[in-house]
């Protein structure tokens, strides 16, 4: 068949077909509209301010690798004049992010950007290794991803950096609305969808520029801008293939491309309708909340250098949740549901979490949706709990350690 | 585990695998990026000759290529990462001459000397 011509230029063949609307264009007309689509994210979220610091949470992997390049290209057309950094994650799996750390450190180069690498140990007296020692490979991936989120914040609070932004493309997205919606987890189905986390409260926000940008198409922006990333496979998650809600999106796709931001919007819309979010401890019992296999509300869930997505096996695990927790979730969910907020859309993502009675008598109707957010008394991180994942995690580390002082 | 990392070697297998001489081939460059490249000995570029024709005489396509790497190609176990249902795993895409295979008829596209086909998976890293 004569090679098809590009829907735009119409001059150059065509070499890309959109996911999303089935346009049909050339290489360089990709590049410009999937760049221009992503400034529109930003601009129209606000994302930025002049002067601003901003720490790329980088991987090595396609999505952050594409993040760094297109934000700088965007920083220098449109003249943001944001300050970049990147800022990448050592669990400390020997042999694992050898490879990734050097890919970030030529694209800190590449990018010409500063790079902040942190490691578990410095920050948890654990590595990942030592962790898969103690506890076994079974669940590690847990402790990776609690580690992981506080690990990014705490190293942009070294840098004293406010704003973290991560890779997380719409796929991501995609999946943990599908997530959360099958879960009955509708505070945190409307957390997720947010292209800004992290309360008013926190000390660092983070962002997903790449929340509208196709799994797909920043495959084929890496491919055809020949962007030097890297791909691997977390060593310790052997399950990463299967059954995974990943591969429900995936298959989804296939039948039919624009599948995934349906999921998107859709899971906008569903947000609006939730009322200020409640603590993860709320609609379901602490326990089952507390070893969630996937908590998008950690901005980078999940394991090593897959990008906050969901390990394997979790739709069976939740399927076990779903099971224990339905009686708490016919009982509370239905009612939450009915109560709705009319300004919650545009502070969504500023505000989080907890609902406080309203006062009685001349109270604020604000409801406030300001979380009690404690802070974690062993590390300060904020937490609605007295201890924050991370600590409690290292808790029962450290209680099965053999003789290693930390 | 074996899981090992797909370290990207620019290094090139030659693979002739043509059974019969008599039999007419193609040449084609066929390469894994983005995780694949562990399947298949973790080589990203492999050089193949493949016959021109299938078992009924038909031209052979994409999806005779596919079938032909798997059985051919691929040493690593688990073909199910890289063909579920008699199909390619979704989640990974192909490039056929750098257009996108949906461009191209996907599965059915008749594979012409010299081409250059790429599969790239999506599912690996962030
Ligand atoms: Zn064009
Ligand atoms: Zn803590």
């Amino acid at each position: 068949m004569p090679p098809a011509l590009c829907g735009i230029c119409k001059t150059q063949r065509a070499l890309i077909k959109r996911p999303k609307n089935h346009q049909k264009l050339c290489k360089g007309c990709f590049i410009q509209i999937f760049e221009d689509e992503v400034h529109h994210t930003i601009t129209s979220s606000q994302l930025f301010f002049r002067g601003e610091k901003v720490a790329i949470g980088a991987s090595g992997g396609k999505d952050s690798t594409v993040l760094a390049s297109v934000l700088k290209t965007l920083n220098e057309r449109h003249d943001y004049g944001v300050d970049l950094v990147l800022l990448s994650i050592d669990e400390g799996i020997k042999g694992y992010r050898d490879d990734s750390l050097e890919t970030v450190k030529r694209n800190a180069v590449q990018y010409d950007m500063p790079l902040k690498i942190v490691g578990y140990d410095q920050l948890y007296g654990w590595t990942m290794d030592q962790v898969v020692e103690t506890i076994g490979k079974k669940g590690n991936c847990t402790y990776c991803g609690v580690f992981r989120r506080q690990a990014l914040d705490r190293g942009a609070k070294m840098l004293g950096i406010k704003h973290v932004v991560t890779g997380h493309n719409a796929d991501d997205v995609a999946e943990t609305i599908l997530m959360n919606l099958l879960r009955g987890d509708l505070p945190r189905l409307s957390r997720s969808t947010s292209i800004v986390t992290g309360s008013s409260s926190s000390e660092v926000k983070r962002s997903k520029p790449l929340k509208y940008a196709y799994e797909k198409e920043i495959v084929l922006y890496a491919h055809h801008k020949k962007l030097d990333y890297f791909s691997t496979e977390c060593i310790y998650s052997p399950e990463a293939f299967r059954g995974s809600a990943r591969s429900l999106i995936k298959n989804l796709e296939r039948v039919r491309p624009s599948a995934i931001l349906d999921v998107v919007r859709s899971g906008e819309d569903m947000a609006r309708l939730v009322p200020g979010a409640i603590p993860d401890t709320c609609a379901c019992n602490g326990k089952a909340s507390f070893l969630r296999p996937t908590d998008e509300d950690n901005g980078i869930g999940g394991c090593g250098s897959t990008n906050g997505r969901t390990g394997g096996g979790e739709m069976a695990a939740m399927e076990k949740q779903l099971k224990a927790n339905e009686a708490a979730e016919a009982a509370g969910l239905e009612t939450e549901v009915a109560i709705i907020r009319p300004d919650y859309s545009h502070s969504r993502g500023l505000k989080s979490s907890k609902e406080e009675p309203p006062k009685s008598a001349g109270g604020v109707v604000s409801i406030a949706t300001k979380q009690k957010l404690g802070t974690c008394e062993k590390c300060g991180y904020m937490s609605s709990q007295r201890l924050c994942q991370a600590c409690m995690l290292l808790d029962s580390l450290n209680k099965n350690r053999p003789e290693i002082m930390i | 585990m074996t899981e090992v990392m797909a370290t990207t070697t620019e290094t090139t297998v030659t693979d002739n695998t043509s059974k019969n001489d008599d039999t007419p081939t193609l040449s084609v460059i066929v390469e894994f990026t983005g995780g694949l490249e562990m399947l298949f000995s973790d080589q990203r570029r492999h050089v193949l000759s493949i016959p021109t024709t299938d078992k009924s005489g038909k031209p052979v396509t994409v999806a005779y290529l596919i079938e032909y790497l798997c059985e051919n190609t691929m040493r690593d176990t688990r073909k199910e990462l890289f063909i579920l249902d008699d199909h390619l795993r979704p989640g990974i895409l192909v490039l056929i001459n750098d257009a996108d295979w949906e461009l191209e008829g996907e599965e059915t596209y008749e594979i012409q000397n010299g081409d250059n086909i790429l599969f790239v998976s999506t599912l690996h890293g962030g």
